[in-house]
């Protein structure tokens, strides 16, 4: 059992789980993630590691609220535990030696930006970091970011920083030029978008996949992905690949597998929620 | 012997046979389908072994259980002997009972198979495994001397479990790792309910459990912990985290949305329990139409699986014939009790999609049997011309699987073979001291008596090891 020892909502719908791991905080790199299971019938799911703090134990897990399983999640408390989290998982993050890298996050992948950009940092390479989101609000892990590197914020409304797209203000950086490698995580319209300026200007640029995945070990081959026409399973060849190979579309569209049922689990998810609210008819 | 009853009366008895559930309301849901030996038909079955002086089918168990012994505590009514006996020869016997391929192993070597039918092994053996965990207390366990070593066991399932029961029984200190969140290996994401029970499994660990093995879940070695480290804490480690990666048949259309492995459709619905959704969180795609592709065991389960999800058509796709088929006798009648189809000789070229990447079918080319290949079995050829189309919504891939890196890439120091697997003795011994490995990451895929035998084996070799160190 993993305590739940915090809990911060980050923006309206996602929330950072400060939970006990005392191994995974310990020996965790950039790049890694943990499978999570809440309890009994709950689903596996890939979260990635957004920081740690080994002298507590603890490992911060940013999350998403779409589904029942990651509103399950968020629904969590301090004082409250996670059944089972395993890892950390994944090959860590391919870190570059020296030079400047540019970071790109968009929405939750900003999380998974942070601890890129700490390792990055610690090797002692400059760090730009782009962050966007749709409004202000919706804008994380800012002050992680801000100690690490000068940080752009970029909103789809211009409510915050700068107005428009992440792509946008990474163009603008990479024109100026200086940039020896470019971490892009976010959705995966975004990852493909940044790999759509990077590639004509052969500007190397790394991207973390996050296919649907049940035991993140191999065994189940859930996780394919397309990188160079060649099969890899995100879980232990990546999450991270060489972003000018990877098929985006492939990985879009199979992200969709379980939409419908994704559906009818939240739907009837809410409804017992609801009727949980609800008198009891008579009768 | 007690002679209560002649050899020429012993002869007179027809093999019993398992009770089971109907094939139409079976394959409705996931219960189990044999049901099991009463303790009457149990008795009548035992008193057909005539007690081999030098019992052959013992040499055919991998395990090298003493079967004519324990079916003879039976047929004398004494099912605590028989319990007392068989446990001390098999740390599992509820699930090879279940799960051996007795009829080329133990049933097979049966002299009574001369002529007529062999004796029922493995359903005798389950009739003991299973009155022996109602009956848990009625077994005298003798707590052994403890050895003071420590022995690390990576990996749940079969070879894992049996190593770690024989190696508490020696008085080690056993420690058990498995990478998912419940123990068990394939016993517990492969095996569907129907054919072994989650329960069963979940008894036999907990028999485990009570004879002293610890259990930690959620360790990956080869990344929470390497395998070096638990070098540094353990006198000895054996090594059995199965055999990891699903193979794909690397044909145009692989990656689209309703083409699973084997594992990973197993998984969500045994270990997941997505037959159970949306009650349980994990879903799969139950498809209307499924083809699954291999003859293997895996195969069977997968098949059968997709049937009692709702499948009006499920259906293997094999590209040999049904003689070739390498999964178990009783799995194929089972499977075609419950109206599975088989098309053989046939083999995929291409998984065939929709405009929104769904699957629509899976266009196959004919086969002819030419001359046998390296394993003996005569080698599928194409036949020019032949292909065509199964229409389908879901495609199973059963094919095997391959060496899982995991834990190996991080440990250099260990010799794997060509395929990736690890390199192991008859003992189990791997190419650095104190570490030995048996199941699938030596054998490739294998079948679970065999990993059973792998870690008795291994944990005899164990106990030697460290009795000399």
């Amino acid at each position: 059992m993993h305590e739940v020892l915090s809990k911060k909502q980050l923006s309206p719908n996602v929330t950072r789980l400060d939970v006990m791991a005392r191994r995974i905080a310990e020996i965790r790199q950039p790049g890694q993630f943990v499978i999570v299971r809440r309890g009994e019938g709950a689903e596996r799911i890939p979260l990635t590691i957004a920081d740690a703090d080994p002298a507590a134990g603890s490992i911060a897990l940013v999350i998403q609220a779409v589904g029942k399983t990651t509103r399950d999640l968020v629904a969590l408390n301090p004082g409250d535990a996670i059944q089972d989290i395993s890892g950390p998982l994944g090959r860590p993050t391919d870190l570059i030696a020296s030079g400047r890298a540019l970071c790109v996050g968009g929405g939750v992948g900003t999380a998974v930006i942070h601890p890129i950009a700490q390792g990055l940092r610690q090797r002692g390479v400059a760090v730009v970091s782009i962050i966007g989101g749709r409004s202000k609000e919706w804008v994380i892990f800012e002050d992680d970011l801000r100690k690490l590197g000068e940080v752009i914020v970029c909103t789809d409304d211009g409510s915050y920083g700068r107005k428009g797209f992440v792509t946008d203000a990474a163009k603008d950086v990479l024109a100026a030029g200086g940039v020896d490698c470019v971490y892009a995580v976010g959705p995966v319209p975004m990852m493909r978008a940044v790999v759509a300026v990077t590639k004509p200007l052969g500007v190397e640029t790394i991207v973390s996949l996050n296919p649907v995945m049940v035991d993140g070990t191999g065994m189940c081959g859930g996780c394919r992905v397309s990188v160079g026409n060649e099969t890899k399973f995100a879980c232990v060849d990546g999450p991270e690949f060489d972003g000018h190979l990877v098929d985006f579309d492939l990985l879009w569209d199979r992200l969709g597998t379980y939409r419908t049922q994704e559906q009818e689990s939240l739907v009837r998810h809410e409804g017992s929620c609801r009727i949980g609210l609800e008198k009891p008819n008579a009768g | 012997m007690s002679a209560k009853i002649t050899t020429r009366e012993r002869l007179k008895i027809d093999r019993q046979a398992m009770p089971e559930r109907d094939a139409t309301a079976r394959a409705a849901g996931f219960s189990e389908v044999n049901l099991g030996f009463t303790e009457k038909l149990a008795m009548l079955e035992a008193q057909r072994c005539i007690q081999c002086k030098e019992p052959r089918c013992v040499a055919g168990c991998p395990v090298m259980v003493n079967i004519p012994r324990f079916i003879q505590f039976i047929a004398d009514g004494d099912l605590a002997a028989a319990a007392q006996n068989l446990l001390g020869d098999n740390a599992l016997p509820a699930i090879t009972g279940r799960v051996c391929p007795q009829e080329t192993q133990c049933e097979i070597e049966c002299i009574r198979g001369l002529k007529g039918m062999s004796v029922a092994i493995g359903h005798l053996e389950r009739f003991v495994a299973d009155w022996a965990s109602r009956h848990a207390n009625q077994i005298v366990a003798t707590p052994p001397q403890p050895t003071g070593k420590k022995v690390a066991v990576i990996g749940s399932g079969p070879a894992g479990l049996t190593a770690a029961g024989e190696l508490v029984k020696l008085g080690h200190e056993v420690t058990v790792y498995e990478a998912l969140h419940k123990p068990g290996g394939v016993l517990v994401y492969g095996i569907p309910e129907f054919r072994l029970p989650k329960k069963i499994v979940q008894e036999e660990v907990e028999r485990l459990q009570r004879a002293g093995v610890k259990i930690e879940c959620n360790v990956v070695i080869g990344r929470t912990y390497t395998l070096q480290e638990l070098r540094a804490r353990f006198d000895a480690i054996f090594i059995a985290n199965g055999a990891g990666l699903p193979m794909f048949m690397n044909v145009p259309g692989e990656n689209l949305k309703g083409v699973y492995s084997a594992n990973e459709y197993l998984t969500r619905v045994n270990l997941m329990a997505a037959y159970q959704f949306p009650s349980a969180d994990t879903p799969v795609i139950a498809g209307k139409r499924v083809a699954v592709v291999g003859g293997g065991n895996v195969a069977m389960d997968a098949v059968r699986t997709a049937r009692r999800l709702g499948a009006s058509s499920a259906m293997i796709v094999y590209r040999r014939t049904k003689k070739e088929m390498p999964a178990r006798a009783e799995e194929v009648h089972h499977a075609e009790q419950e109206g599975i189809r088989f098309e053989f000789l046939v083999a995929p070229v291409e998984v065939q999609g929709n405009d929104q990447r769904w699957v629509t079918g899976l266009k196959c080319r004919r086969m002819e049997l030419g001359e046998p290949d390296a394993s003996g079995r005569r080698s599928p050829v194409p036949i020019p011309g032949s292909e065509f189309v199964i229409e389908c919504d879901v495609v199973v891939v059963a094919i095997g699987s391959r060496a899982n890196p995991l834990l190996t890439s991080t440990c250099p120091e260990l010799k794997l073979n060509r395929n990736g697997n690890i390199a192991a003795g008859p003992n189990g011994m791997t190419s650095l001291p104190g570490v030995f490995a048996g199941g699938d990451i030596v054998r490739g895929a294998a079948t679970v008596i065999l990993a059973m035998g792998d870690g008795k084996r291994a944990a005899q070799a164990i106990d030697g090891y460290l009795k000399g160190a």
